[in-house]
């Protein structure tokens, strides 16, 4: 505990102020109900009001609070780029670790399928399976989890085969152990470091690609608060000079920004790289 | 010579098989949809006979593969078919949207790159300095943003605060050059912060793995001049990885516009495939995932070629 206040301390300014934004953001998120005014969906007053003490940041245009759509926005935006960074880790980590470990025609066949996923510029592919499985927010989840693990798979291939061919992965194999014994004992704590940091800059992605298709209209669809959909539907108001709309796509970037400086540290303090 | 030829050639069949089983992909996609298109797409509510005509429209009662070469075939002789929401031909559709795209990415192409590699080349001679900093944070920020945000802030301030350009881009086929310029300079911009970035930052990334490598240290203290350093001996060197990541960085230009012409409302590509997606229309669909997913192959080919073409180890084997 000491360790870490202390590295914490030394932290540079940047990483201090990315994890301050990122604590807020789970506090806001965990505590949403109790933080937002008003309800998620409640209709509370005229659409496009200016801001009052009654509605602090105006209301949206069906009259909702804008305050609070962007309070549940921080559960439902962040919380669901989660879950599907999650997802693609699991899925792409795990086949990764099974290709470099077994090799052969198992890393073979994923690596050429990988390649031609790849070779689809992202955004182009997932317009085209929404357009065929239709947008909810489960099919937008596996869509956008399964196009990442991609990523997470070459990532987690490459660094997995530094370690497969050392002695002690050899010398665990002729006591023989099992394959997940090797995996989760010997190869896996090894990755950590580059696993974590590309953790957060897939989130970041994610997170970005799935605003995006919400401000498309394509991706979390109404009447979820959501940020990307929350700056598609006041954008409005911006040719009128306000600036209400920008808040929810200043949250998006807010948000990046940290994680970015914490991972930009984070990778300084293990790769012991100073340039 | 002859080796030059032969990588040449591999990476173009490489790229072609990938073209062929992209195609695949995008046409198989339709395919795997769990229970039948026509269903889905008419819904609960459609009577046996709709679906039974609109199977047949969309020549659905053929077995797969022929549908496949039909398709593929009508593809390469510009033939994309209808569009199932309109009846329009695809290919007077894509026509001069692809123009009105290919213009944007062009415009932003020519701001951002000349604007990267000089501030990437300049952050590599000047690192570990204040500005080195300052451009590092700048560019690690303007990364983060979400597009639309980038747009949106363009537009309060250069549009409705000072009205310097116009916040939607009307285009039109009879305005000329110049005014077309004018007209598409603010999603143009909006592309060139989102792109400057990365493309910064490899060059600058390139240049110092250079600058600390031996030969270069050799250049140096055989007294030869700065300039004469960086031109004759490190920019051969650093021109394969810089190529590869401006021709990259093109290719997500001409892709990446969907969201900045949705904003400023450009009549793009990018635009028509995210009306098609909301209206379902799969032809539609299809056909512009194919010219964007063949765009972006192309570029991503000239990248690998250009680097091989450039790598001065390869013009001068030993």
């Amino acid at each position: 505990m000491a360790a870490a206040l202390k590295l914490l301390r030394q932290a540079p300014l940047t990483a201090k102020f990315g994890l301050l934004v990122i604590f807020t953001y789970i506090f806001v998120a965990l505590f949403a109900p109790a933080i937002a005014p008003y309800g998620e969906t409640e209709v509370v007053g005229q659409e496009y009001e200016e801001s009052s003490p009654e509605f602090l940041l105006g209301t949206d245009n069906l009259g909702r609070d804008m305050l609070t759509r962007l309070v549940y926005g921080a559960r439902n935006t962040v919380g669901i780029a989660f879950v599907t960074t999650c997802l693609a880790f699991l899925v792409g980590g795990i086949l990764g670790l099974l290709a470099s470990t077994l090799g052969g025609w198992v890393d073979l066949g994923l690596g050429r399928v990988v390649d031609v996923l790849m070779a689809i510029p992202q955004l182009i592919f997932a317009l085209m399976i929404l357009t065929i499985v239709g947008t909810s927010v489960t099919s937008l989840v596996l869509v956008i989890a399964l196009l990442d693990s991609t990523r997470v798979f070459r990532l987690a291939r490459a660094v997995s085969m530094n370690i497969v061919v050392m002695e002690y992965v050899e010398a665990a194999k002729l006591r023989g152990e099992g394959l997940w014994w090797i995996i989760r004992h010997e190869i896996l704590p090894n990755i950590m470091p580059p696993l974590v940091a590309e953790f957060g800059l897939r989130f970041c992605f994610v997170f970005l690609f799935i605003s995006a298709l919400s401000f498309l209209g394509l991706g979390i669809q109404p009447p979820t608060a959501d940020w990307g959909s929350m700056v598609r539907d006041n954008a409005t108001l911006i040719t009128y000079g306000i600036t209400t709309p920008l808040l929810p796509a200043g949250a998006i970037a807010l948000l990046t920004v940290g994680v970015n400086f914490v991972v930009d540290w984070f990778l300084h303090k293990t790769s012991g790289l100073k340039e | 010579m002859a080796q030059i030829l032969k990588m040449v050639g591999q990476r173009l069949l490489l790229g072609l098989l990938t073209l062929f089983v992209v195609s695949l992909i995008i046409f198989l996609g339709v395919e795997l949809l769990p229970g039948d298109l026509a269903q889905a797409i008419l819904g609960q509510a459609a009577t046996p006979e709709t679906v039974a005509a609109f199977r047949r429209e969309l020549k659905l009662d053929l077995p797969a593969y022929e549908r496949y070469f039909e398709w593929l075939g009508g593809m390469l002789q510009g033939d994309f078919g209808r569009s199932l929401a309109n009846q329009r031909e695809i290919s007077e559709l894509l026509g001069a949207r692809l123009e009105n795209t290919l213009f944007l990415a062009a415009l932003a192409a020519v701001i951002s790159v000349p604007l990267a590699l000089t501030l990437g080349i300049l952050a590599a001679l000047y690192r570990n300095t204040l500005y080195d900093r300052t451009v590092n944070v700048v560019t690690l920020t303007s990364i983060s943003f979400p597009e639309f945000f980038v747009a949106y802030i363009l537009i309060l301030f250069l549009a409705i605060q000072a009205g310097v350009f116009p916040s939607i881009s009307n285009i039109g086929p009879d305005i000329g050059f110049w005014e077309r310029v004018y007209r598409t300079m603010l999603p143009a911009l909006t592309l060139t912060l989102v792109v400057v970035a990365h493309m910064m930052r490899m060059t600058r990334a390139a240049i110092i793995n250079l600058l600390a490598s031996p030969y270069i240290e050799m250049a140096r203290l055989k007294g030869l001049s700065p300039s004469r350093i960086i031109i004759h001996h490190a920019l051969p060197n650093a021109l394969a990885p810089i190529i590869n990541v401006v021709v990259l960085n093109i290719a997500y230009l001409i892709v990446g516009v969907v969201v900045v012409e949705v904003v400023f409302v450009y009549p793009g590509l990018g635009q028509l495939l995210v009306d098609s997606v909301s209206k379902r229309d799969l032809p539609v669909v299809q056909a512009c995932s194919l010219v964007f997913a063949m765009t972006f192959i192309l570029l991503n080919l000239l990248a690998d070629v250009l680097s091989i073409v450039t790598n001065p180890r390869l013009l001068h084997p030993r």
